[in-house]
């Protein structure tokens, strides 16, 4: 038994050694996919175009306007704009926000009055429309605290953010990300691992020995599970070199975990490789096994608990629910095995899960 | 002596596709046996069952006792098996590749520097050692391959066509060893399409589109057949081997060069065929009278198979 698996393991890591076109494909993805997805995937708006008409003109309105530009969340489109235009500036997504200063503006901010601006939102995009609308109060309110300091209000709402002071949404994503990418190429480089052999007629070669099917199985996991950790590391590395992303809890933990984590994607492309016939088919099924679900499920953007039920169930078998449990939960609070240990738990259970299923699966024989 | 392998009635279809039907032949060990015939005849499905990796449908095999439905880790280990198609790693080399087959079959290790200098000495691969199996030659490949599966000794070797797409001299080279191993006691089962070949073996069994057509030594089976077959050697009538065909006698007619090749019915003595085929044609020919060769018997056998099913 001991012989075999290790006869097995060390050709595969013969195959992965020699063919380094593949290797260096498996080391620069990660690498390019978080950078690809890193960038793209924000929900913090900035540089929100807007417009202005000022009918005022007085030093009041142009602070007013400056309020808006100094923190980089909105920028002025740079010229006058007049009250015709407005819905086609909509129109051509020139601005999203228009304000409208009137002319007694200044008159109007002395005590006892009020003083009326309007604000003007692009809400084709329900999200952006909040967004935008948010951020703009938060302006005016700034503006209004720096006019009235003195004034007491009834009561003050302090709130203090935990874990991301400044509610930057990268290090909400980055640890997702680094769970999607690690269950991609992990599931990816396993499915075709079996598959290949069908198709290159190996496997009708190896199948005519005694050996067993948990040799080949578990002798393609084992070298893989190093690679998958290397993968793991240089998600990691480049999460943090990239985006800041926080690393409060222990990393030697987080390594722990990530190598179950890779372990159990690696059963899970073991699994597609034993059904699929040829390797274009286990890598679609792979692709479609592993991005939607872990996309749209497993809390990678939207929270688990806000889904219908059945789709949470759904979300309870996918791996990735409980790693992005674990990792943002090391990475952003600094948890620990304390807090984090059903999940983790879990975890190590799906990966027997798969694997053993895996070796059931994988038939002795040609048909 | 007892057969090493028995099949009885072996059927086997993929789907409502009948690739091989109501097989039986046996086997004593020792013996170098041919599955012979064409593409789709049923070799390789047949082969495939024998080491284990197909079930029948019906009827049963026996490998040294053992059933080929239920035993099979035993079958595995005694058995060497070379498909049809180069099935190495072509990113290993000649000893990565020799060595990593030498621990699936468990060969002891104190043994194994014996055995790879054994077979690197009858393959000659032994400069080419620490090439890649891809990079190896046609022949060479094929050389490499049956090592592998001589790695653990086994008692039976079933090999799957080894010898199409390879050179002439390779050809040669891989028979030679073949009966090489043959002196040393291994049961050998060799499937090939080459009639040629056929008549290397002790014994074959001739198949064609799933069926045994007939089996024995190629020797018996030619004198069997008593096929009364003629040269005629005329370059002028070469092309009218059609209006031979059609002479009442005649079954069948193949032309080799400026050669024709007449088998005639049994029964049918030379002078009427002669009558008969001059009639035919118009003017007098000469038949000469030769032996049979398995290939003649071959066809002659498909047609008769093809008369019946009509």
């Amino acid at each position: 038994m001991r012989r075999r698996l290790l006869a097995i393991v060390r050709k595969e890591f013969t195959h992965i050694f020699r063919d380094w076109r593949t290797l260096l494909i498996i080391i620069l993805m990660p690498i390019l996919m978080i950078v690809l997805y890193g960038y793209a995937i924000t929900l913090d708006m900035r540089n929100i175009a807007f417009g202005v008409i000022d009918d005022a003109r007085t030093p009041e309105s142009r602070a007013l306007v400056e309020a808006f530009t100094e923190n980089g969340f909105f920028k002025p489109l740079g010229r006058e704009v007049n009250r015709q235009e407005i819905e086609q500036l909509f129109m051509r997504r020139d601005a999203l926000m228009v304000i409208v200063i009137p002319r007694e503006f200044s008159r109007e901010l002395q005590p006892g009055k009020r003083a009326r601006v309007q604000l003007l939102i692009d809400a084709s995009d329900s999200n952006v429309g909040t967004f935008v609308s948010n951020y703009a109060e938060q302006v005016l309110q700034l503006y209004n605290r720096r006019l009235n300091g003195s004034i007491p209000l009834l009561y003050d709402i302090a709130p203090r953010i935990f874990y991301n002071p400044d509610m930057n949404s990268t290090y909400f994503f980055v640890p997702g990300l680094v769970a999607l990418i690690l269950m991609l190429i992990s599931a990816l480089l396993t499915s075709i691992a079996i598959t290949r052999e069908k198709e290159t007629g190996t496997l009708e070669q190896i199948l005519v020995s005694p050996v067993h099917s948990r040799e080949i199985i578990l002798g393609k996991v084992f070298p893989y599970i190093l690679l998958g950790l290397m993968n793991a590391a240089i998600i990691l590395i480049s999460a943090r070199l990239l985006f800041n992303v926080p690393m409060r809890g222990s990393l030697l933990l987080l390594g722990m975990l990530s190598l179950v984590y890779v372990f159990v994607a690696l059963s899970f492309g073991l699994m597609i490789s034993t059904v699929a016939k040829t390797q274009l088919v286990a890598m679609f099924m792979t692709l479609m096994a592993t991005i939607l679900p872990t996309i749209m499920l497993s809390g990678f953007i939207f929270p688990v608990s806000s889904m219908p039920e059945p789709l949470q169930y759904l979300a309870r078998i996918l791996p990735a629910t409980y790693f992005l449990i674990i990792i943002r939960g090391i990475m952003l609070k600094g948890v620990g095995l304390a807090e984090l240990w059903p999940d983790s738990l879990i975890l190590t259970g799906l990966g027997f899960f798969l694997v053993v299923i895996a070796i059931r699966r994988f038939r002795m024989r040609l048909e | 002596m007892d057969a090493l392998i028995s099949v009885e009635h072996f059927s086997k279809s993929y789907g409502s596709q009948k690739a091989v039907q109501d097989l039986s032949f046996e086997i004593r060990g020792g013996e170098l046996f041919g599955l012979i015939g064409p593409d789709g005849a049923g070799k390789t499905t047949t082969m495939r069952t024998l080491v284990t990796l197909l079930r029948p449908d019906s009827g049963t095999m026996h490998v040294q006792g053992f059933d080929v439905s239920k035993d099979i880790r035993n079958i595995r280990s005694i058995t060497g098996y070379m498909p049809q198609r180069f099935s190495l790693y072509p990113d290993l080399s000649v000893d990565q590749n020799l060595r990593f087959f030498a621990d699936l079959f468990a060969v002891p290790k104190k043994e194994l520097a014996a055995r790879l200098e054994r077979l690197y000495h009858f393959s000659r691969l032994q400069p080419f050692a620490n090439r890649l199996a891809g990079r190896l030659s046609g022949g060479m490949k094929q050389k490499l391959a049956l090592s592998c599966t001589l790695i653990h000794n086994p008692v039976l070797l079933v090999l799957d066509e080894p010898t199409t797409g390879v050179d002439p001299v390779s050809r040669n080279e891989f028979w030679n060893i073949l009966r090489e191993l043959r002196a040393q006691g291994v049961t050998i089962i060799v499937s090939t399409p080459y009639m040629d070949e056929a008549l290397f073996c002790d014994r074959i069994v001739i198949m064609h589109e799933g069926r045994a057509l007939a089996q024995g030594t190629p020797a018996a089976l030619i004198e069997q057949m008593q096929l009364p077959m003629y040269a005629l050697r005329d370059s002028d009538v070469v092309m009218r081997f059609a209006v031979i065909e059609q002479t009442p006698g005649v079954v069948s007619v193949q032309t080799f060069g400026d050669t024709l090749h007449i088998t005639a019915e049994i029964g049918t003595d030379e002078a009427s065929l002669t009558r008969s085929i001059a009639a035919a044609l118009g003017h007098d020919v000469v038949l000469e009278p030769i032996a049979p060769s398995l290939e003649d018997v071959f066809i002659s056998l498909i047609e008769k198979e093809t008369r019946h099913a009509t």
